[in-house]
């Protein structure tokens, strides 16, 4: 009974030992920069889901002409695997989630300046101040309410009147949600540090409910655990798209007068500068802020088109430029980690 | 018969050094092994020490350190509770469907920390913080003190118990004063593993929002993307965790383990239950639901709540085929790295043997991502045409999953008799038929559970396979990954099932073995 298995382990032991063996020898023929030998396909590194973005990207190939090879990851990881791979970087394409993973790497130097005609398809306030990076889609912090429980008119206007009395016990966020730090973040910089902490304090001892995700959050709004949540924009369209209007039982309030509750969040993407993609990459650009790909993103991911002259045709969606969003220069935003620490001093994460 | 008695008596001398035969590979796995130290220290350098000095100095730091050992403290605890019981009542006693609980206890190693803390943070929101993150890890990670416990169990000469009761011991002091000592290697083994699985642990946490040491370097990653901090954070972990392996070698002691009787030892007689059998049936059932049957609970209700279900199978079959190959692979590479490391740590006790099994250990507190860019480093500077290639992920499993394999392997040798060795080579047999034609033979089901082990853990790591994969290749970890991220959590159970059956197949393999 026990010889055949030792035997059986005897080979296993031999294939595990020529394998690094192998890897030894393969590694001997340094070759230089994939970008140089003829090898013209673009890799695009995606820190957006594959969910969610695939099918474009599928189109993404057509139109540039060349093989396309999607790596999907977190978009924090995939900027520290890039900024790790230095400039023998297998990427060609930086497609992130948000704007801060994009700024760490132009903060390092290695995305290649945009043409000025592609930076201008998008507002200022939406892309890189120097030039390195630009937003292809918005999403709006928005408050999501339960109707059997607030009157339409009663919701608040402004996320500093969630942590009134009135709504004690009625708040639901998702504290370690990207998006909701990066509403922090946004408060510290409209407002400062110690209004914020204020903030937070109150919104806390308020006994606002936290949850795992946004998702969740709306799920609490639904089930009326909660009144309020705080969340994206596009999940109530998603869950509208998948479920029915009529079988969602929240609504949405997007928040007038540049309240910093009614910060917007982008995606976007930048150009690896040492690549030896990046003729190829700067067509990618050009696609995805096509009107093809920009409406893409309103439809299919619910999100805002930031070109200039695609709208969404989302229904009761509110159109981009009647938002009164608060002016932030979301380079600004990369101070995330200040923002942790006070939501870890107040306890919320 | 009676010379089984004088078991615990022998000592494990100092002995010769290991042969070139085993310290040769041996130290190949352990500079293995060392890569992401190599990584860390100029990382965390880059700054100057002075730098990386003021991150670890910082009053936070410690106040992290104190959470995460005292998760760590409790997990182990609970888990040495739970796999030491499951083990005994499935290996020794007469308890209905046995070798059924057997496998089941296993398969909770499959369930990912972050789809039990998902699960469990679903049904009681309440849960979130310290209770739900020890809840959610000690069901995941008991399996790492069950398995070598169970395996310890079958390898016990059962003459030392029968010779204990014969003298006048009640089941319960024969079990406290002669089983357990024996098992003491395993369980501190084990033990050890559930320690620095709890402290590298990032999924589980993060869900319970539960501030530990690893969420803390997740965010210097995530927030500044900063490696210097997150680098500084890091030699902590490794500091952490040399203590905690020099901490589990002294429980040692140096009493061996190994049966010296003539013949072969006889099974075990399993012992009845008798009005402990209900009881004994419950406590099994209620591991079991709480850390099986509740998951793929969820998965169920998950499939049937959500929309964006699809039952691609042919898909599904893919990755599962694609996660079985290089789990394989991973396993086959790791135990082959760990079994020169194992014997040496079982059967020679000089500072350089004890070096070498530290060595193996050192890394593996370490969180999935901060060791994937440490490949990500080398393989890019000195094997970059392997980079993003299969074999690099392989050797990332190897590096990250060595001492489960060294932990089983070690256990596995220090039961078989070395005095067995000593007659072999006194026949004139070298070092290396010793090795083949006696250790492993005799080692081998423990080496083979330390494999399966492996192999599961492969399956469902994740930080890693996400950036070190071929571009384009899935397994079912990246794909529920995927899934749960859309937040297509009817789409995403399917992979996770999968994952969960697809470990049931070593685990059973395993139970079918001991007959």
């Amino acid at each position: 009974m026990r010889r055949p298995l030792a035997g059986r382990i005897t080979a296993l032991v031999a294939a595990g030992l020529l394998l690094p063996a192998l890897a030894a020898c393969g590694s001997d023929d340094d070759k230089s920069s994939p970008g140089e030998g003829g090898d013209s396909a673009l890799v695009i590194y995606s820190g957006r889901n594959e969910k969610l973005v695939k099918p474009i990207l599928d189109k993404l190939e057509k139109a540039v002409g060349t093989k396309v090879e999607v790596r999907y990851g977190d978009s924090a990881e995939l900027a520290a695997q890039i900024l790790e791979e230095g400039d023998r970087t297998k990427a060609g394409l930086f497609f992130s989630q948000d704007a801060g993973a994009l700024g760490a790497l132009a903060k390092e130097g290695m995305l290649a300046k945009l043409p000025q005609e592609q930076l201008d398809k998008v507002d200022k306030a939406y892309r890189s101040a120097d030039g390195d990076w630009v937003g292809l889609s918005g999403r709006a912090r928005v408050i999501a309410y339960n109707p059997d429980q607030v009157a339409e008119g009663d919701v608040p206007d402004s996320v500093h009147d969630v942590v009134k009395p009135e709504w004690k016990g009625k708040v639901g966020f998702a504290p370690t949600n990207a998006s909701f730090q990066a509403f922090v973040t946004g408060m510290r910089v409209l407002e400062g540090d110690d209004a914020t902490r204020e903030w937070l304090k109150a919104l806390k001892d308020n006994g606002a409910k936290t949850y795992a995700h946004n998702l969740a959050t709306l799920d609490g709004v639904e089930a009326g655990e909660v009144s309020l949540g705080l969340v994206n924009h596009y999940y109530w369209y998603e869950r509208v798209a998948e479920k029915g209007e009529d079988k969602v039982n929240s609504k949405l309030h997007f928040l007038p007068g540049k309240d910093p509750g009614a910060l917007i969040n982008v995606a976007g993407a930048g150009v690896l500068k040492d690549s030896g993609q990046s003729e190829t990459a700067q067509k990618a650009v050009d696609f995805l802020l096509s009107e093809e790909a920009q409406t893409y993103f309103a439809d299919k991911t619910m999100e805002y088109p930031l070109a200039a002259g695609v709208t969404s045709t989302v229904e009761g969606l509110p159109p981009f430029d009647s938002l009164e969003s608060p002016d932030i220069d979301l380079g600004k935003l990369e101070s995330l980690q200040e923002t942790l620490a006070m939501l870890q001093d107040v306890g919320l994460v | 018969m009676q010379k089984a008695l004088g078991a615990r008596s022998f000592r494990i001398a100092a002995g010769p050094r290991p042969p070139l035969v085993l310290l040769v590979p041996a130290c190949v796995a352990a500079l293995f092994a060392l890569l992401p130290l190599g990584y860390l220290a100029v990382r965390a350098l880059e700054r100057g020490p002075g730098y990386a000095w003021d991150v670890v100095a910082d009053e936070r730091t410690l106040h992290l350190l104190g959470r995460s050992l005292g998760l760590t403290a409790v997990v182990v605890a609970a888990s040495l509770v739970l796999g030491v019981s499951l083990a005994w009542l499935t290996v020794r006693t007469a308890l209905p469907g046995a070798r059924a609980w057997s496998v089941l206890a296993t398969l909770p190693l499959a369930v990912p920390s972050y789809v039990a803390a998902f699960a469990w943070l679903s049904a009681a929101p309440g849960l979130a913080g310290f209770a739900g993150a020890a809840l959610a890890l000690t069901l995941v990670s008991f399996p790492y003190v069950h398995l070598p416990v169970a395996a310890a169990l079958r390898g016990i000469d059962p003459a030392q118990e029968e010779a204990s009761r014969s003298l006048g011991h009640g089941p319960a002091a024969t079990f406290l004063r002669v089983t357990l000592p024996q098992l003491r290697p395993a369980a501190a083994g084990g033990g050890l593993l559930v320690a620095l699985y709890v402290l590298s642990d990032f999924g589980a946490v993060s869900l319970m929002r539960y501030d530990t040491f690893t969420r803390a370097i997740h965010t210097s990653y995530r927030a500044s993307f900063d490696r210097t901090p997150a680098a500084a954070l890091s030699v902590v972990l490794v500091v952490m965790t040399v203590a905690l392996v020099a901490a589990e070698a002294r429980t040692r002691g140096r009493a061996g383990h190994a049966r010296t009787g003539t013949g072969t030892a006889r099974p075990a007689v399993p012992m009845a239950l008798g009005r402990w059998g209900p009881p004994a049936l419950l406590w099994c059932g209620a591991v079991v639901a709480v850390a099986i049957v509740f998951p793929l609970g969820t998965l169920a209700y998950w499939l049937t709540a959500g929309s964006s279900a699809t039952w691609d199978l042919g898909a599904i079959a893919d990755t599962a085929w694609a996660t079985l190959t290089v789990a394989a692979a991973g396993a086959a590479l790791t135990t082959a790295l760990a079994l020169p490391v194992g014997v040496i740590a079982a059967r020679h006790r000089g500072r350089g043997a004890r070096l070498l099994e530290q060595a193996a250990y050192a890394g593996h507190a370490l969180p999935g991502i901060t060791v994937a860019l440490s490949l990500v480093f080398f393989a890019v500077r000195y094997a970059y045409p392997l980079y993003q290639q299969l074999p690099l992920l392989v050797c990332a499993y190897a590096v990250l999953f060595l001492p489960v394999a060294v932990a089983a392997t070690r256990a596995a040798v220090l039961q078989a008799p070395p005095v067995l060795e000593d007659v072999a080579r006194s026949l004139g047999r070298r070092p290396w038929q010793v090795l083949r034609e006696v250790t492993v033979p005799l080692a081998a089901p423990g080496v083979a559970a330390g494999a399966a082990l492996t192999f599961v853990v492969c399956m469902k790591e994740l930080p890693a396979t996400l950036l070190l994969r071929p571009t384009g290749m899935d397994t079912l970890a990246t794909r529920l990954w995927t899934e749960t991220g859309a937040g297509s959590f009817a789409a995403a159970a399917p992979y996770a099932a999968a994952l969960i059956l697809l470990a049931a197949v070593p685990s059973y393999l395993l139970g079918r073995h001991r007959t």
